[in-house]
């Protein structure tokens, strides 16, 4: 018996240090994203990170071990990052993640002349709020904020605009954000005030349009949205374009889920970037220009369903033909100033004194 | 009445395994939804082989769970062993209350607060990434080792004192006296012990999550990252392949105890 648990214990430890100190002579890439979030080999799909390393290692002739490691939100990523517990050599977080990590010198500044494919990012994703002079970030992805409903049992006159969220014919059909930012975004939205807003009144109005609405609700959801979208348990919820692409592949047969854009909505992008804590900068640029070619950014576009700002992406005829239409349509809608919509309707980073009055204000809006 | 108990135990089951019993059948669904089961198939089986991220991060957790275990179990027999021996009274109950603070810690105060320590340390070595698999794998030895010492402490004083001095009368050193005498008799509460820090281990999300380096994700953290969209069908299938296995490794198990606890029972007869 102790013989068994002598030779069990060893084998653990010898093949924990090999997993520990195999990066040895080959170059290791640390990479952080969002979890779901890159085109992973599954279902016939294009398997990103395995064609990087093949390209890397057929291209440099040399070998490499790429980390690939997942997160659940930007909170997250920026605890782990700003303890200093870990080092990741490329992280693709938000906009306004963005901003506060360039201002916490958490970031490192790209060095473009690695990057060649950064000249097909479309002009519209440049020199935007959170990266006013393009020194730290890359664009991955982008989003808009629709409402999503289930046409069986909404009427088509009545979607438009905020209002159907708030429509009392749909009492208790109707789902709303369970989380404060997202759901007083919905109200002051609605309201036409400013999300980024300091002014305390302002956050009161968000938080009586949310409490008239709250009887309305059929629940407070993150990602349950989609089981209750696709089922049909409930007919009115607000999600990214992307997300309700998601959902029509798999709703059942009695719903007939719909989306459309209220004006004014909310916008997101997420990034590539370097941080500070990078032990490979040069890999991570070439990471970060094999993201941005053709193969792995319509592979990652078709996979994730948000839009791409890449223009090979959206110009690229098999993608188009891939997604229809009709999907293109809604992913890319016609915007008349895409950067000035964008940096008024985004969210911000907020001080936390106002973060601190609206989780108080949320607490209420739970509790009542 | 009594159909009234029945009633109510049959409820409390229902409400138990009612959702293991939909993970099980959805994962047989051809489509992506939890809701509508559209068709048979084995898809997300043959999804789930394909992914080797998710297997990875099964094969992390095993390797994980295994190895936590195996030093949990030797430590904390050790421990309880020493802590039995101990005369002083407030000595002993102030180091069995020490070695209970990871059981009865919030796991994210516990979590939080070793990674603290792993960064700083970390930071004193002059390292770019203080958390590893081997900070995760002292985490869970961490918490792990009440639950084993908890194990073996009753059986230690369940056990006759008199057994080892007997066999150390007879010629055997110390060392031997344990190896033959104490641990067969305190043999089933390590062995309970072991499971049981093989489950916490296994199970563990929270410290895992704020012990967790690059490279290192183990299956609880690869779930829980993937709710930012939707957890994919191919989860299920993992989860109805792990309640099998647990199933199967349960029923072996009580089956070949049953001799054995019968036997003891004549014994103390």
């Amino acid at each position: 018996m102790k013989k068994i648990v002598c030779a069990a214990l060893a084998a653990a430890l010898i093949l924990a240090l090999c997993a520990g100190c195999a990066g040895g002579k080959t170059r290791t890439l640390n990479v952080y994203n969002w979890g779901e979030y890159i085109s992973d080999g599954s279902e016939d799909s294009y398997d990103t990170i395995a064609e990087f390393k093949a390209w890397y290692e057929e291209t440099y002739n040399e070998k490499i071990i790429v980390n690939y490691d997942t997160f659940q939100s930007n909170e997250d990523m920026y605890a782990k990052l700003s303890a200093g517990a870990v080092s990741y050599d490329v992280v693709i977080p938000s906009d306004y993640m963005i901003a506060r990590m360039a201002a916490e010198n958490m970031l490192l500044p790209l060095d473009f002349s690695n990057i060649p494919n950064y000249s097909y990012i479309d002009e519209n994703f440049k020199g935007l709020y959170y990266d006013p002079d393009n020194a730290y970030s890359v664009p991955y992805a982008y989003g808009i904020v629709g409402v999503i409903y289930n046409a069986n049992e909404v009427d088509e006159a009545d979607a438009e605009g905020w209002d159907l969220m708030w429509n009392d014919k749909y009492s208790g059909r109707i789902l709303q954000y369970n989380n404060p930012r997202d759901a007083f975004g919905t109200a002051m939205y609605k309201l036409g005030l400013d999300v980024n807003t300091t002014d305390k009144a302002q956050w009161d109005l968000a938080y009586n349009e949310l409490m008239t609405q709250r009887p309305m609700l059929y629940g407070q959801v993150m990602d349950e949205i989609y089981n209750m979208m696709e089922s049909g348990e409930a007919a009115i919820g607000s999600y990214y374009a992307g997300d309700y692409f998601t959902m029509l592949d798999a709703q059942a047969d009695n719903v007939d889920l719909q989306f459309y854009y209220p004006d004014p909505t909310n916008y997101y992008i997420d990034a590539m970037c370097i941080p500070s804590c990078c032990q490979d900068k040069e890999l991570a640029e070439i990471f970060i220009n094999f993201m941005l070619s053709r193969d792995a950014a319509v592979a990652n576009a078709e996979y994730t369903y948000y839009a791409s700002p890449n223009r090979i992406v959206y110009t690229d005829e098999e993608y188009l033909d891939d997604l229809g239409e009709d999907t293109i349509a809604i992913l890319y809608p016609e915007t008349d100033d895409f950067a000035a919509a964008y940096n008024t309707y985004a969210y911000r980073n907020l001080s936390p004194e106002t973060l601190d009055y609206i989780n108080t204000l949320w607490e209420n809006v739970k509790i009542n | 009445m009594k159909t009234a108990s029945r009633i109510y135990t049959v409820l409390i089951f229902l409400f138990l395994f009612a959702p293991i019993a939909i993970l099980l059948i959805f994962s047989f669904n051809e489509a992506k939804s939890l809701s509508v089961f559209s068709g048979f198939s084995l898809k997300w089986y043959r999804e789930l082989f394909r992914d080797e991220a998710t297997l990875t991060s099964v094969w992390n957790t095993l390797v994980l769970a295994f190895s936590a275990m195996v030093i949990s179990t030797i430590v904390g027999t050790a421990a309880a062993v020493g802590i039995e021996k101990l005369r002083l009274r407030w000595l002993r109950s102030t180091l069995s209350t020490v070695t209970d603070i990871p059981m009865t810690n919030p796991d994210i105060i516990t979590g939080i607060s070793l990674m603290l320590m792993f960064v700083f340390v970390g930071r004193f070595f002059g390292l770019a990434n203080s958390l590893s698999f081997w900070t995760m794998l002292l985490s869970h030895i961490t918490f792990c080792l009440p639950y084993v010492i908890l194990q073996v402490l009753p059986k230690l004083r369940q056990m006759d004192p008199a057994l080892p001095e007997a066999a150390m009368d007879l010629g055997c050193t110390p060392v031997e006296a344990f190896f033959k005498v104490t641990l067969p008799e305190i043999m089933p509460g390590v062995i309970t012990g072991a499971i049981m820090a093989f489950t916490m281990s296994l199970d563990d999300f929270v410290i895992s999550y704020f012990t967790s380096g690059a490279g290192f994700q183990t299956l609880p953290i690869r779930i829980y990252n993937m709710t930012k969209k939707t957890v994919t069908p191919k989860m299920y299938a993992l989860a109805t392949i792990i309640f099998f296995v647990i199933l199967a490794l349960l029923l072996i198990s009580n089956l070949t105890d049953e001799p054995k606890e019968k036997k003891l029972h004549r014994r103390e007869n």
